[in-house]
């Protein structure tokens, strides 16, 4: 009962968020919904009971990709007018990918092979603990895929930090290491001056 | 009184749970609440005395004699709560508005999984530890939205100082709090505070460099001395709220920020300093009285890493922003990255307290 008062606030605030995102004016808004919309599927997913998948959508998607996200829009100079003038070209075009996406789900929806239960679809877990199986599993059968997932991520990163390492030559610029590794040694010279005498 | 309590036995089971974790909670935030209140006056007082003045020492507590100071806090709610609220006439007025609550929220969420005592913890989930890395990440929210919907040079510098700053800090965190996983075997906190009982099982002996990072990391977080570029008032004026006044000053900088210093510190007592088990668990015996665990112990520890804080503040200049980005990146990341190898070989040859 008080699970699915939940599921419908959910699932309700979900979908306003997601039309928010498209329908808002400004993108910064748009971002903000679009935080909305993670935070409520990730409510969602703990009704379901997959407690780690909600936890890390929040923590990935909200706390670090769209914090990113957030920042290149708020750098962004959009102008509106400007970004509407193709809207009459475009409109077809955008139906149809609207209709075909709408189709998807009517078919997914009406015609699904199995009578899924949708508030207590995956709520068979054994293990209590969502976080323990999900590591059992990804350390025991899928250990090769899953390292290799991780080593695609480090080579994006890599790859990511190699395109901005460009430098001029010549550049002056501050060698921090330098500056904390300098001793009093290597900039201060003491030296002793001979005191002239009284005439 | 009796009629109460049979009309509450005669609730739903569910209901009368939401009812009893409701008055919980109240009581948790009211606690938190009013720390934040007594955190400000002292923060004023211990830096006073440290730079040989005297602090606030006017107000007393509704005239109470030798309370000289301690009203203060409640003088400055009052005054910022009657103060007006002025909306720059080019700021976005909805996120304006909205940010400062935004960076109330997961400051005070965060506490749901902090255990307390040996029998208290609102939600004793398993995932607490996640919990707490997902909660604290959205606290840049506010800071950022603040910075940029006040449409102003200022604001917007400071709100992508820090930022950049949390984001950095966040990775060493998480990083530390990955070796005291690797040490309790698991996310919940309340386990991970029992993992450490014992003789020498304080998650700080094995773990120190990462105990010294995931508490600097975690003063970095808050934005505090000497990490507070994001408002530093001789470059960018005040930072992200340079625009922000009365009741809106007090609830997007003073409420999130001093109950992220107090939730630092109580996190830091928990991951690395046994949380509520006494410092003298294991040394004397277990039916001693200074054995027993209990919020006072927490409480102890709490509000020694609260003290450091302000220490802190008073001791060190402010960071230069390269130097906070150096520290973050490339001191303390390949740190974490070096101890928990180091940890993984301990755990490998049984060096250490640790039996999986």
């Amino acid at each position: 009962m008080l699970i699915n008062i939940l599921f419908y606030v959910y699932a309700a605030t979900l979908v306003g968020a997601a039309l928010g995102v498209v329908l808002a004016r400004n993108s910064v808004h748009s971002a903000m919904f679009l935080v909305l919309a993670f935070f409520t599927s990730s409510g969602l997913w703990l009704l379901l009971g997959a407690e780690f998948l909600a936890i890390v959508l929040v923590l990935v998607y909200v706390g670090a990709v769209m914090v990113l996200f957030l920042f290149v829009v708020m750098m962004l100079d959009i102008n509106i007018a400007q970004m509407k003038e193709g809207f009459t070209r475009y409109a077809p075009l955008g139906a149809l990918i609207a209709l075909v996406v709408i189709a998807e789900i009517a078919y997914a929806v009406w015609y699904r092979p199995v009578d899924l239960n949708l508030l207590g679809a995956a709520r068979v877990v054994e293990d209590p603990s969502n976080t323990h199986s999900l590591g059992t599993v990804l350390y025991t059968v899928y250990v090769y895929p899953f390292q290799l997932a991780a080593v695609l991520l480090l080579l994006a990163i890599v790859a990511a930090i190699t395109l901005t390492m460009r430098q001029r030559p010549n550049l002056k610029k501050q060698d921090i290491s330098a500056q904390v590794a300098v001793r009093k040694a290597d900039r201060l010279q003491i030296v002793q001056v001979a005191s002239e005498k009284r005439p | 009184m009796n009629s109460l309590a049979r009309y509450y036995t005669s609730l739903d089971p569910a209901l009368q749970f939401a009812l009893l974790k409701g008055i919980e909670i109240v009581g948790v935030l009211l606690a938190v609440v009013i720390s934040v209140a007594f955190m400000t006056l002292a923060e004023r007082k211990v830096i006073g005395w440290m730079q040989g003045r005297i602090g606030p020492n006017r107000v007393t507590l509704f005239g109470i004699p030798f309370t000289d100071g301690w009203g203060q806090p409640f003088a400055d709610v009052v005054k910022l709560l009657f103060k007006e609220i002025v909306l720059p006439a080019s700021a976005d007025r909805v996120l304006f508005l909205l940010a400062p609550m935004i960076a109330l929220v997961p400051a005070f969420a965060t506490w749901a999984v902090v255990p307390f005592s040996p029998s208290f913890v609102l939600a004793d989930i398993d995932a607490g530890l996640l919990y707490i890395l997902a909660l604290t990440s959205l606290g840049v929210y506010g800071i950022i939205l603040a910075g940029w919907a006040t449409n102003s040079k200022y604001a917007l510098l400071g709100a992508l100082r820090s930022a950049a700053q949390i984001v950095a800090y966040e990775i060493a965190m998480g990083f530390a709090l990955v070796g005291v996983l690797m040490v309790s075997g698991s996310l919940n906190l309340s386990k991970i505070v029992l993992s450490q009982s014992g003789p020498f099982g304080w998650n700080v002996i094995w773990l120190a460099p990462l105990a010294v990072i995931y508490f600097i990391s975690g003063i970095a977080e808050t934005n505090r001395a000497p990490f507070d570029v994001a408002e530093g008032e001789s470059e960018i004026v005040a930072g992200f709220h340079v625009e922000y006044s009365g009741a809106t000053f007090a609830t997007l900088f003073a409420l999130p920020e001093y109950a992220n210093m107090i939730l630092i510190a109580t996190l830091t007592s928990v991951m690395f300093f046994g949380g509520w088990l006494s410092p003298f668990d294991g040394y004397l015996g277990a039916d001693s009285l200074l054995a027993q665990p209990s919020f006072v112990w927490l409480f102890a520890k709490i509000v020694f890493f609260l003290f450091c804080f302000l220490w802190f503040r008073a001791t060190f200049p402010r960071y230069r922003y390269d130097q906070i980005m150096r520290l973050g990146w490339k001191v303390f990341i390949p740190l974490t990255l070096v101890w928990i190898f180091v940890e993984g070989l301990m755990v490998y040859w049984h060096v250490g307290p640790w039996r999986h």
